[in-house]
């Protein structure tokens, strides 16, 4: 019942640490982006797409995944113990995140043997980048009531709609695709879920620029597209039961991710070390009580995010009535501190919070400006925070819809 | 690195007092008996206290030894939680300070003379630590204690003492000729004393002013001229026992807040259908969670390096503190008028956690010192 490691998996851990050590990628030439969500050009991409490789290859990726599909068939401590170095040592994260974190979990778990066959192994590699056609214009957080249709027509069916905030819709191969294939059936019924290719005709892809100027998610706009229906998961019209049950892995809330990290490691110890440096009306900003303050109540934050991640594997000590709890609430935790943490990091900076990345004089060269405004992909992305707040008062705690 | 990467784990010792204390307290405790208790001048009831020390609750953390069973501030921890979730009053918080710090700054006469006993519940000892300053640093003793004759004369007043009313022994801190000292005052000395009991915002706690006229006690009521140490761990201890009954405390509160927001209805529909009262409970929910996993940690690294055992009984402090407030003032407002009531349990939640959140150091206090640990 203690969460001590066993002398195996401690001499697991250095030999993760030590690889990590010998293969981490040196920084490229350009600025990598501060997410999955973000990568916008070419050589991005790349350098991303073969740093996962690497991660692979090494072992270090699907560790618990099965190895009939070529994961590694380990027990999951040890993609814990991986996850937990690759964020110590601050390697770049993983591309295929939306393959590796949620269309991979649920193809393994809802997929048939031939899908599982065809499409896992590609997702470690990073061979086949994955994105996620949930989100349109019109239907965003009432996700259940998206209008794009697929119709069946002998083996294939037929896509038309529009589809909006595509992640790397551009240099995806696949899509994890909800779309409405009964019209008539109550809005829960009547969807489907559909492993689409993004190399077919009728396809458009639009891509979309952020608020920090950077590229990363897409329009895509379905124009009688064909796809065969083998590609679809689960029965036809049990799409919402697919859906939810990835929206969970995406969110963490259920576990059997492959691993790796979704984007660049940023600490309290990090913002501790920038108050250091930086300068409030003339003095250090870590002098100013106020800034002390806030510091320490992050760090506090930090050290229970790492807790409860301890806690997760003693089972007695998860509270009773709400085991799952822990995991249900981690992306909302998690997302709000990060902004938080990077809001508190730009305020630390006084006279200087204004200065923006690629200004010389910009502390740590704007990361925590774009962090601070990356920091909404995540709060709004995969379900935004008020919406997760929704489901933990109505599926935890049993309160009544809104 | 060794120890240091254990930073949370729960026993079975744990786990079995954690369920005999919440099976007891949740049968015992109703609101009906403990607003019975409250009425009353010592504040508890003396049945129940009994039970809890036939369960062996008041030995947990005296060694063998002495009587006790040898266990720590984890198991400490696993009945406090449940003592705050279901509101226990009881002297049991006085009584585990004074019997550890008996144990860690005693003379072995005294420990042998008193810890049996105050095992089996059958004596009942507290601190007596804070001035009329209101500091909450373990040094800042001003009352003197001045050599005379074989003994000792005392005198100054203490402010906050737990229990005071009820106890049967002391242990007070004093200055002597510069160190800080502290005495053991027997149950014959203590009853000689003048004690004032304080009007507390928490009904279920008892707490007094104890005057030291020149008191005279023999010199072997001295415990330790070098009280710094044991005060510090003591202060600890405090922090981390507070946070678990705190933590119990909020989620009693947030129990009593949810049932709330299930029954009753407005515009036709349940209250907690509304946003603006679901989206604050599930903070409070994440806040407890939160609790739970700082008090555990606290306790796990209790008895660890001191920096790291320090760090983390003031940020559990801290963290419960907020978490107990925050719990207790939507409580009130998401119950309506009714709420406001005498009859509410609500406030006897809200009085807990006024209290317990200034006491042995408040929530910028803690962060103040975790500044000076982790940012200097
Ligand atoms: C960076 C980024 C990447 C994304 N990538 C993808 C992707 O790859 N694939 C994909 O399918 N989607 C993606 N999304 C879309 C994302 O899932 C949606 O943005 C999100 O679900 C919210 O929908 P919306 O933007 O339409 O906002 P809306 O649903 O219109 O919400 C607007 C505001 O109203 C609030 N609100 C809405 N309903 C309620 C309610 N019931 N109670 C309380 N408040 C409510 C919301 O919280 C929000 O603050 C991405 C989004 C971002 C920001």
């Amino acid at each position: 019942m203690f969460v001590q490691e066993t002398p195996e998996l401690r001499e697991f851990r250095a030999e993760v640490a030590n690889w990590l050590r010998e293969n981490k990628p040196r920084p490229p030439k350009f600025r990598l982006p501060m997410s999955f969500l973000e990568v916008g050009t070419d050589e991005q991409f790349q350098y991303l797409r073969d740093w996962q490789q690497k991660l692979y290859e090494a072992g270090y990726l699907g560790m618990a995944w099965p190895r009939e599909y070529g994961g590694y068939g380990k027990p999951q401590i040890y993609q814990d113990i991986a996850n937990e170095e690759m964020a110590k040592a601050r390697v770049p994260f993983v591309i295929n995140v939306i393959g590796l974190s949620w269309a991979g979990p649920a193809v393994l778990r809802m997929g048939t043997e031939k899908q599982k066959r065809r499409y896992i192994k590609k997702i470690l590699t990073a061979e086949e980048i994955w994105c996620q056609g949930f989100s349109e214009p019109d239907y965003g957080s009432d996700l259940a009531s998206l209008k794009t249709t697929a119709r069946r027509e002998g083996d294939r069916y037929i896509i038309n709609g529009h589809k909006i905030w595509t992640t790397l819709a551009t240099y995806a191969k696949h899509m994890i695709l909800l779309a409405r294939t009964d019209p008539e059936a109550p809005k829960y019924r009547g969807l489907s879920f559909f492993l689409c290719p993004m190399d077919l005709p009728g396809i458009e892809i639009r891509p979309i620029t952020k608020m920090t100027g950077e590229l990363g998610f897409n329009e895509v706009i379905f124009d009688d597209v064909s796809i065969p229906a083998d590609t679809l998961v689960g029965q036809e019209g049990q799409g919402w039961l697919v859906a939810v049950t990835t929206l969970a892995y995406e969110r963490g809330a259920i576990g059997g991710q492959a691993g790796g990290h979704p984007s660049q490691i940023l600490t309290a110890s990090d913002v501790v070390e920038l108050a250091r440096e930086a300068r409030r009306d003339g003095r250090p900003a870590i002098e100013d009580p106020l800034i002390r303050d806030e510091l320490v109540k992050f760090l506090i934050m930090e050290r229970t995010i790492e807790l409860n991640r301890k806690r997760l594997y003693i089972e007695k000590l998860l509270t009773p009535g709400r085991p799952q709890v822990l995991r249900f609430m981690s992306k909302l935790f998690h997302s709000e501190y990060i902004q938080g943490l990077s809001e508190l990091a730009v305020r630390i900076q006084g006279a200087y919070a204004g200065l923006f990345a690629g200004d010389p004089c910009a502390l740590a060269d704007g990361i925590w400006q774009r962090s601070y405004m990356n920091s909404f992909g995540f709060t709004i992305g995969g379900g935004t925070s008020e919406i997760q707040r929704n489901i933990l008062g109505e599926r935890i705690l049993g309160l009544a819809k809104g | 690195m060794s120890g240091s990467d254990l930073l949370i784990s729960y026993s079975d010792e744990q786990a079995m007092l954690h369920e005999t204390a919440t099976n007891l307290l949740a049968k015992r405790c109703t609101f009906e008996a403990l607003r019975q208790w409250m009425e009353t001048p010592e504040g508890y009831s003396q049945e129940l206290w009994r039970e809890t020390a036939e369960l062996g609750w008041l030995g947990i953390a005296i060694p063998e030894a002495y009587g006790g069973y040898g266990l720590g501030a984890p198991e400490l921890v696993s009945v406090m939680e449940p003592m705050g979730r279901y509101l226990y009053p009881s002297p049991f918080l006085a009584s585990t300070l004074g019997a550890q710090l008996l144990l860690w700054a005693g003379t072995e006469d005294q420990k042998r003379s008193w810890l049996p006993d105050i095992a089996k519940g059958q004596i009942l000892i507290t601190v007596a630590l804070m001035e009329a300053d209101g500091s909450w640093e373990p040094h800042h003793v001003k009352d003197r204690a001045i050599p005379l004759g074989d003994g000792y004369e005392l005198t100054g007043t203490k402010h906050f003492v737990l229990d005071g009313q009820n106890t049967d022994l002391l242990i007070a801190a004093f200055d002597l000729q510069g160190e800080l000292s502290l005495f053991l005052l027997e149950p014959h000395e203590v009853s000689k004393l003048k004690k004032d009991p304080e009007n507390l915002i928490d009904l279920s706690r008892r707490s007094c002013r104890i005057c030291f006229d020149g008191l005279k006690v023999p010199g072997s009521a001295l415990m330790t001229r070098d009280a710094l140490h044991p005060l510090r761990k003591l202060h600890r201890l405090a922090w981390v026992l507070l946070s678990a009954e705190m933590a119990g405390g909020a989620e009693g509160v947030f129990q009593l807040t949810l049932d709330y927001l299930k029954v009753r209805t407005q515009f036709g529909r349940p209250i907690g259908g509304f946003q603006a009262l679901k989206h604050p409970i599930v903070n409070i929910m994440i806040a407890i969670e939160n609790a739970r996993a700082l008090v555990y940690h606290s306790a796990t690294v209790f008895d660890g390096p001191e920096k790291e055992a320090e760090t983390a009984a003031r940020m559990a402090k801290a963290h419960t503190s907020d978490t107990y407030a925050y719990a207790v003032n939507r409580a009130i407002q998401f119950h309506g008028a009714i709420g406001y009531t005498w009859e509410c349990n609500a406030h006897l939640f809200f009085r807990r956690a006024q209290w317990a959140q200034y006491a042995f150091g408040d929530a910028i206090h803690h962060r103040r010192h975790l500044a000076e640990l982790l940012l200097d």
